[in-house]
């Protein structure tokens, strides 16, 4: 049987160990490597980095050139609203078929590219290479030269195959693609007082709210790149005073070739939870150094917490002394939701990311409670082992991990890119601590047979744990 | 904000109507997913089995996410995590060491393998590593099943239909035995529902039925009480083993009719079982031939139950006729449910006006003109469609009702028509395995949903507002 009673009956894989860390080990922790083959990764390939990171600049044409699976499981699946186009909300594919991974893909790519651009009208279009281009050697470079010059419309390759490093390549690839739209906009009329924002991809309106606090103390947005994203805000960004980067893992290369070539200093910041949405608005108004700025920020940012803190109280109540546990992307978002969470009462037993890097954990391990698990670039079993080993509440994560919570009679929080529901911002953190609560604390849990067996110390609970440390042991 | 309006694949950059030449040469909103996702569906049906896509990992992640979003249970598939390395030297050293730490996490009792493009374009020798692999641990370990998907031939069907193939040719044992009350069903990519009833119609015609896959609870399983690696039930390898001994397979599926190739085929040249090649039992005409093969492969009469169900199903049918009689349909998804469908709504009065799958069919004209009554001469028929060309055609036709997955809602919401949804993916409702179709139960439970869609309609676009229809 298959079947597992105790954590310890689920062993993470040796070549995993380093990358399991628990605060007050004093082990060595390892990140930003390739994930084991066979460990079952919830990470996903360098193409889909690169497609999720471009995906909501809507006036672009987004087409992926490979066989049909890679663009029909993007189809229209991110949560990133555009307040105009919806031309990104297409799936378009060239669908290769084997004649053409024998013969070559270029005819095709090049036919559907001007076709898609006489009927669409994009303001550029994005060529996103896949694995079996990538191993056929496509000139997908010289197809967009081609039709850039044919159509007038730019056309940018995105150099993506699947199986080019991680997902993070693929980020970076993302960001190349995009820069080669910046320095092409006139900027003239930008004021000094002017930011871009860089990896805050406008989840259900997200990018707008936070455009308005800045708007409202007189910091001008030049463009939120990747968010509610046009090309031509893209082509002007560089005219912009400085970067404000959100998710750092997609969008710290952009940022890195903005300070290199325009001179446009950056700061991480996160919109998520009161503290942090509050010290984001700060870092941009100190930046300028204006005092009237800076008032204003103080203003803004009283006024927004005393118009949703007493809605938080309510909530906090009912979630306090609860354990969460924490699986998303990248760090720098695990690491905004524990003061997120400790803001509700709450307490982060498990934090793991997909893509972190060093400097990200880093941070993450000074925040974190002693005893807490950080784990890098995990999977299905191993997460549900620390569910089971740290007795959660409540787990954090993407589509992927929902299931095991729920399997374990777990609650639950959606917070990836497909979430249709905005968690950012002041209003946001009350939306987060509602859909915490609202989850966490359902009366369904009681019927849960974990929590059943525990509630009703029901002899089966403590009768299966010999036989399964013995399945443990066998394994 | 103010938002574009109107579906996203008729508006320009700018938000206006788009104008002139369709394209034609790239595919728009695909209406097909790739052959490895079949393969994928077919091997969690299995017991014990863990899939395993060879090639990179993206594609694994992909498929497990959508497979979640319409099942809504764990979906754990492996991948051998391919980096440019192997995609250049070959994948052996990857496979090898996957296979490995698959084995050490999950302990299957089967490793179920998938080739995708990538693996299958630098030419891996799959079935090599296999061999490689158990004789380098002397054939310890759990065994290993290959089946070639590569995404530039064929649809998710094609994996599905190829997948269950390769599993009868890998496990079926030769025998001299037949036993007669033993039947194997080889069904269509279903709902869990769906298997669930075929098993329990197989039991009514006091049947032993080994059905092939059976995800039924695999995808649709319990609250569960701790955790397991790989979820509980599906096809044992043992009964797989056992298929040749069999009074006969159905084999379930208008598109495999024809296929010399298909599993029950196979089972019928190599080891002398009879092979049914039948549609979905959707609808009483399809119904009534599959009961009919049960009843002569059982040597039973229709269970009374069942006749009951088939009553009332008349009933049914006669109650609501007047309200989808001389409706338009348009139906869209995989080949084989596109034509069961096409039987039903002709069956009831509705006229399927549009029949679109994303897969080249052979014969697929002539696959839905031998179920639709009346010719189709008033017919699209797209094979190769994607969602786009489905979406021109509807416009022009103007159904008044969409049957197929949640990828048909930009369409229904454009032409303020509803979406019955039936096949996969569904992601934008609860119960998709639940729903049921099959047999006059599932008839009826579909029948219901497609008057009360179309009474909804009216309801909802009636000025006046009854509330007594």
């Amino acid at each position: 049987m298959n079947s597992v009673n105790t954590p310890s009956s689920i062993r993470v894989l040796d070549d995993r160990t380093a990358q399991v860390w628990e605060k007050g080990s004093g082990k060595e922790f390892v990140c930003d490597k390739k994930s084991a083959a066979g460990s079952v990764t919830q990470r996903a390939c360098a193409f889909c980095g690169s497609r999720v990171v471009l995906y909501p600049i809507a006036d672009a044409l987004h087409i992926v050139h490979g066989p049909i699976g890679c663009a029909v499981y993007n189809w229209d699946i991110r949560g990133s609203l555009s307040s105009g186009s919806q031309l990104n909300r297409n799936s378009f594919s060239t669908d290769l078929a084997e004649k053409e991974v024998i013969f070559g893909g270029e005819k095709k790519l090049k036919a559907s590219l001007i076709e898609l651009i006489n009927f669409y009208k994009p303001k550029a279009a994005f060529v996103y290479s896949t694995c079996i281009v990538g191993l056929i050697g496509d000139d997908v470079e010289a197809v967009c030269k081609q039709v850039t010059k044919e159509t007038g419309i730019q056309c940018i390759q995105v150099d993506s195959p699947g199986f080019k490093g991680t997902k993070k390549s693929g980020y970076q690839a993302a960001c190349e693609a995009a820069y080669k739209l910046v320095g092409t906009g006139d900027t003239s009329n930008i004021s000094k007082y002017s930011i871009n924002l860089l990896g805050e991809f406008n989840i259900a309106g997200e990018a707008w709210m936070i455009r308005q606090y800045f708007e409202k103390i007189g910091i001008e947005v030049v463009s939120t790149i990747t968010g509610d994203g046009r090309v031509d805000d893209l082509r002007r960004c560089h005219g912009a005073k400085l970067n404000l980067v959100q998710c750092s893992g997609s969008m710290t290369h952009l940022s890195k070739l903005l300070k290199d070539d325009y001179d446009i200093p950056m700061e991480r910041v996160s919109f998520f939870g009161f503290e942090d949405t509050a010290r984001a608005i700060y870092t941009a108004a100190e930046h300028f150094g204006d005092p009237e700025l800076m008032r204003r920020a103080e203003e803004l940012v009283r006024e927004e917490i005393s118009k949703y803190a007493p809605k938080l109280k309510q909530y906090k109540k009912r979630l306090k002394g609860k354990k969460a546990a924490l699986y998303v992307g990248g760090a720098f978002k695990a690491f905004s939701l524990v003061l997120a969470l400790r803001a509700l009462g709450m307490k982060t037993v498990l934090a793991g990311t997909q893509t972190g890097s060093a400097e990200d954990y880093e941070q993450l391990k000074e925040i974190c409670d002693p005893g807490t698990v950080i784990v890098d670039d995990s999977n299905p079993l191993e997460l549900a082992k620390f569910v089971l080993e740290k007795d959660v509440d409540l787990f954090i994560g993407g589509v992927k991990e929902r299931p095991i919570a729920f399997k374990l009679g777990v609650a639950f929080c959606d917070h990836n890119h497909e979430r249709k529901i905005p968690l950012a911002g002041f209003e946001g953190m009350v939306h987060f601590a509602e859909e915490v609560a609202n989850s966490a604390c359902s009366p369904i849990w009681q019927f849960a047979p974990r929590r059943q067996a525990k509630a009703l110390r029901l002899p089966e609970a403590e009768a299966t744990t010999p036989l399964a440390r013995e399945e443990g042991g066998a394994a | 904000m103010s938002m574009a309006k109107g579906n996203p694949d008729t508006l320009t950059a700018d938000g206006c109507k788009t104008e002139g030449a369709l394209p034609a040469s790239a595919t728009r909103n695909a209406c097909k997913l790739c052959t490895p996702l079949g393969a994928a569906m077919v091997f969690k049906g299995i017991r014990g089995c863990l899939p395993f896509l060879h090639g990179s990992q993206g594609c694994a992640t992909y498929i497990r996410r959508y497979m979640i979003s319409h099942f809504r249970e764990p979906v754990d598939i492996a991948s051998s995590s391919f980096s440019e390395d192997d995609a250049i030297f070959g994948g052996a050293r990857n496979f090898a060491q996957g296979v490995d730490n698959v084995i050490r996490q999950y302990e299957p009792e089967l490793i179920g393998v998938a080739t995708t493009c990538l693996s299958e374009t630098i030419g891996d020798n799959m079935l090599g590593m296999i061999k490689e692999y158990q004789d380098k641990h002397n054939g310890d370990g759990p065994p290993l099943v290959h089946v070639s998907t590569p995404a530039y031939t064929g649809t998710h069907s094609d994996g599905y239909y190829s997948a269950i193939r390769e599993l009868v040719k890998a496990f079926v044992k030769p025998t001299r035995i037949t036993q007669p009350r033993m039947v194997n069903i080889l069904p269509a990519m279903m709902s869990c529902a769906d298997l669930r009833h075929l098993r329990e119609i197989c039991a009514m015609y006091e049947m032993d039925a080994t059905i092939l896959p059976d995800y039924s609870s695999t995808l649709e399983g319990s609250s569960w009480d701790c955790y397991h690696k790989i979820s509980p039930g599906g096809t044992s390898i043992e009964d797989v083993a056992e298929m040749g001994s069999a009074a006969a397979s159905i084999e379930i599926g208008h598109t495999q009719a024809g296929d010399k190739n298909s599993a029950a085929s196979w089972l019928e040249r190599e080891h002398g079982v009879r092979r049914d090649a039948l549609g979905w039992p959707l609808g009483i005409r399809l119904s009534d031939q599959f009961f009919a093969a049960m009843a002569a492969i059982s040597d039973r009469p229709m269970p009374e139950q069942l006749a009951d169900e088939r009553g009332r199903l008349v009933d049914a049918y006669v109650d609501a006729h007047k309200y989808v009689s001389g409706k338009r349909a348009a139906i869209f998804g995989e080949p084989d449910m596109v034509v069961a469908l096409a039987a039903f709504m002709s069956e009831i009065g509705v006229r399927p006006v549009i029949c679109a799958t994303g897969a080249k069919v052979k014969k697929w004209k002539e696959l839905l003109a031998s179920e639709i009554e009346g010719g189709t001469a008033d017919i699209e028929i797209l094979s190769d469609s994607d969602h786009a060309k489905l979406a021109a055609a509807a416009r022009e036709l103007k159904p008044d009702i969409i049957l197929g997955s949640s990828k048909g809602y930009p369409l229904a919401r454009e032409l303020k028509i509803p979406l019955v949804r039936i096949g996969f993916p569904i992601h934008d409702r609860i119960g998709a395995q639940r729903m049921l179709s099959v047999g006059y139960r599932g008839t009826m439970e579909l029948f219901d949903r497609v008057a009360n869609a179309l009474l909804e309609g009216k309801q909802d676009f009636s000025e006046t507002g009854y509330s007594y229809l």
